[in-house]
């Protein structure tokens, strides 16, 4: 798979403040890649440096394999964090304002828009002013505004935020529609279970440093630790944890269950196999449940940052 | 990308002249002036139309046919009722003033003891009228007394009139001065109104974007610097539109008020009504010559050269102010550097240049380039050399290029800072991410 960007070492500084230190980000074509981090850990300047809002002071932008340059605007859809619209102007008047910087022809971005408001089922809306508009009637319109020019490159900066659940899921269901039709998403995020359900590849930014990066399936199995969730169901309850408890490290599992059971999550050495655990409790009571704990992308996050502080 | 900068200029445009208010001054600034030239001429026809009774007692009866009526001005004579019921017959019928010309053995103990009485301190050019006939008459018999000829002397009388020429041999008026006064304090006054109304109209503006969370959305597809020159000029613009229909209405609307209340608009100037006071036909012509004469087409040039440049150098700093700040209260600190040359521009202009137009000082100030488009628009009617005025206008330019870029660099950075309320010192920071 190939990269459709390719951030390599970018450095920002303001002044003495170091907003991006040596960040490089590769961004598979077609993926929707979760650009995570806490809050001021430079997300925002390396969204603003690829799109060309901001400079870096080293480093270089690479998109479809050519240097960024000014005509990248044009496949390149952004929607900010802080965003918002004229709120005198007409939505429609706006709308075409807005696609028409973006290089689109007046009939042309007429003809989108008209496709767009139908769909979103919001064609009333053309003459109303934003004002009149409620927070996430806005939010729509802003996001027909970022995608109407069918850019190769979509950037979401909490995409979601201002939405209700049925809308946010009306955007959601848009963005992998997108995905389909060939697009590439960058989308940043505090919501971690939008991660979860979204994204393919993730990068960790903290502190203005990449601490993280890589495809969402291998990032979970470098972070897994071999821990298995267990319920078990013997004659003798305590007698059975007692002999578990002395031959591997456990902790207390929660989960729910309509039986009476000992749940536990059992970690194992490095080299030590599923099976051989599998093996030594069959013999000593009657398994329910085994399965496997797979760390979340919340955990994934949490653990590396405390972790790098 | 210069389809661009065309789309935010029309946005621009359009997004001024639909404002309300925008709508409402123009339409209502030409009315207002009017109105108040229409009322403030009709008061002072009203006040003129109030023609003032004056009586007097004249003991010596020497000026009783002297005191002759005028459109202000009625005289009653009280001669034959003595000082006494003079006086209460004037204050029972609310006379203006009594003048009292008492009986004396000599002309000069008589001119020192003539008095006027009044309710109210009367009217200085009244009392001066009054002054000259009587000293007029005294004089005249002080003449007879001491033999002379009054005719001899009424010949040989001289009149002097200065006729003032340039080097080149034109003849100009003595009140050109006051023509070129009134051409180049207008230009001055108005391009300063002109910057500060349509410098804050850029600035708010570009508040507008920021505190509305546009602005992101949007320098995401234009370059910072394109949406700041899309501004100002759209701005400036809607400056012009302005402008033109205000000429516009306010010349309909005072042709209107002329036929309707019968004011010569003419007379209300000062030049002209100082002129006809000296009820001089030749100085009137002559200044006719004069406005005609000015360097007309270096003004009008001058004027729009200097009118852009100034607008485009304040226009500049009011969009670096308006990136740095978050809020319209906020920009008051940075006021400053736009009032301060404004208001020395001002100044210099009208007392300096009025005083020496070619002094050092006004020389100076007309090639400061901050203060350079009020001081030379002023000083141009008085004739400045070609080579003053290009050396001035291409430090203007060289201004410009220098503020737009530092304004461009100010406003790159400010416009995606929220909540911080900006000092010089931060500004200065940001100059060089």
């Amino acid at each position: 798979m190939t990269n459709l960007l390719e951030v390599q070492r970018a450095t920002k500084r303001f002044g003495d403040f170091i907003a991006l230190n040596n960040v490089s980000i590769n961004v598979p074509k077609g993926s929707i890649f979760g650009l995570l981090g806490p809050n001021g850990a430079g997300k925002t300047t390396l969204i603003r440096i690829i799109n060309q809002i901001t400079l870096p002071d080293t480093g270089n932008v690479f998109l479809d394999g050519e240097p960024l340059q000014s005509h990248h605007i044009k496949d390149i859809g952004y929607l900010p964090e802080e965003r918002g619209l004229y709120k005198s102007m007409k939505v429609g008047e706006q709308a075409l304002y807005l696609a028409q910087l973006k290089g689109l022809s007046k009939n042309e971005a007429k003809e989108r828009l008209k496709y767009w408001f139908d769909k979103f089922d919001i064609s009333h809306w053309w003459d109303k002013k934003i004002q009149e508009l409620s927070k996430g009637m806005a939010q729509k319109v802003q996001f027909i505004v970022t995608v109407l020019h069918r850019p190769k490159l979509l950037i979401f900066d909490e995409p979601f935020s201002g939405f209700d659940p049925i809308n946010a899921n009306v955007i959601k269901d848009e963005i992998l529609q997108l995905q389909d039709e060939g697009a590439t998403v960058i989308f940043s995020t505090h919501r971690m279970e939008s991660v979860e359900e979204l994204c393919d590849h993730i990068a960790l930014i903290n502190k203005s440093n990449k601490i993280l990066e890589g495809k969402v399936s291998d990032i979970k199995k470098e972070y897994k630790s071999n821990t298995f969730e267990v319920g078990l169901i013997s004659e003798n309850m305590d007698e059975l944890y007692k002999s578990i408890q002395a031959k591997f490290k456990t902790e207390p599992a929660y989960f729910k269950s309509i039986e009476d059971q000992l749940k536990l999550k059992i970690s194992l050495e490095k080299d030590t196999l599923s099976n051989d655990l599998l093996g030594y409790l069959s013999g000593k009571a009657q398994i329910v449940r085994f399965n496997e704990v797979i760390p979340s992308v919340n955990e994934i996050f949490i653990k590396t940052i405390t972790e790098n502080e | 990308m210069s389809s661009n900068l065309q789309l935010i200029i029309k946005r621009e445009f359009i997004a001024r002249v639909r404002n309300r208010t925008f709508i409402v001054m123009t339409f209502l600034s030409p009315l207002i002036v009017v109105g108040m030239i229409a009322l403030i001429t009709w008061l002072t026809t009203l006040n003129n139309d109030e023609v003032k009774k004056i009586a007097f007692v004249d003991e010596t009866t020497l000026f009783v046919t002297n005191l002759i009526d005028t459109d202000e001005v009625t005289f009653i004579d009280y001669s034959n009722v003595g000082l006494k019921t003079a006086k209460d017959s004037v204050i029972s019928k609310k006379l203006y003033g009594l003048l009292y010309i008492p009986k004396k053995s000599t002309n000069k103990e008589l001119s020192e003891s003539i008095q006027f009485y009044a309710e109210e301190s009367p009217n200085l050019s009244i009392l001066n009228r009054i002054e000259r006939v009587i000293a007029n008459k005294l004089t005249k018999q002080n003449y007879i007394a001491e033999g002379l000829d009054l005719e001899t002397i009424e010949n040989s009388k001289a009149k002097i009139n200065i006729q003032i020429e340039n080097f080149s041999g034109e003849k100009t008026s003595k009140m050109s001065n006051y023509v070129k006064m009134a051409f180049g304090g207008l230009a001055g006054y108005l391009l300063m109104m002109f910057i500060i109304i349509y410098g804050n109209m850029v600035m708010r503006s570009v508040i507008e974007e920021k505190t509305n969370r546009i602005i992101e959305i949007i320098i995401s597809s234009v370059k910072p610097m394109q949406l700041m020159m899309g501004k100002i000029l759209g701005t400036s613009f809607a400056g012009i539109l302005q402008f033109l229909i205000w000429v516009l209405l306010g010349g309909i609307l005072l042709t209107i008020a002329t036929s309707l209340f019968g004011i010569d608009p003419q007379s209300t100037g000062v030049d002209t009504s100082l002129a006809l006071q000296e009820n001089n036909q030749q100085e009137i012509q002559l200044l006719i010559q004069d406005v005609v004469k000015l360097p007309l087409a270096t003004l009008v040039l001058s004027f729009f050269v200097y009118f852009i440049g100034g607008y485009f150098l304040y226009s500049s700093i009011y969009a670096a102010i308006g990136a740095a700040v978050d809020s319209e209260t906020d920009s008051q600190q940075f006021m400053l550097p736009i009032i301060l040359p404004l208001m020395l521009g001002i100044y210099v202009g009208f007392f300096a240049v009025i005083e020496n137009p070619h002094g050092t000082v006004s020389t100076v100030f007309s090639m400061i380039p901050l203060t350079s488009p009020i001081v030379m628009l002023m000083r141009i009617p008085f004739g400045v050399p070609w080579w003053e005025i290009l050396i001035s206008i291409l430090l203007l330019t060289g201004s410009i290029i220098f503020m737009v870029w530092l304004a461009g660099k100010i406003y790159r950075i400010g416009i995606l800072m929220y909540g911080k309320k900006p000092s010089y010192k931060e500004l200065f920071k940001w100059l060089k991410y």
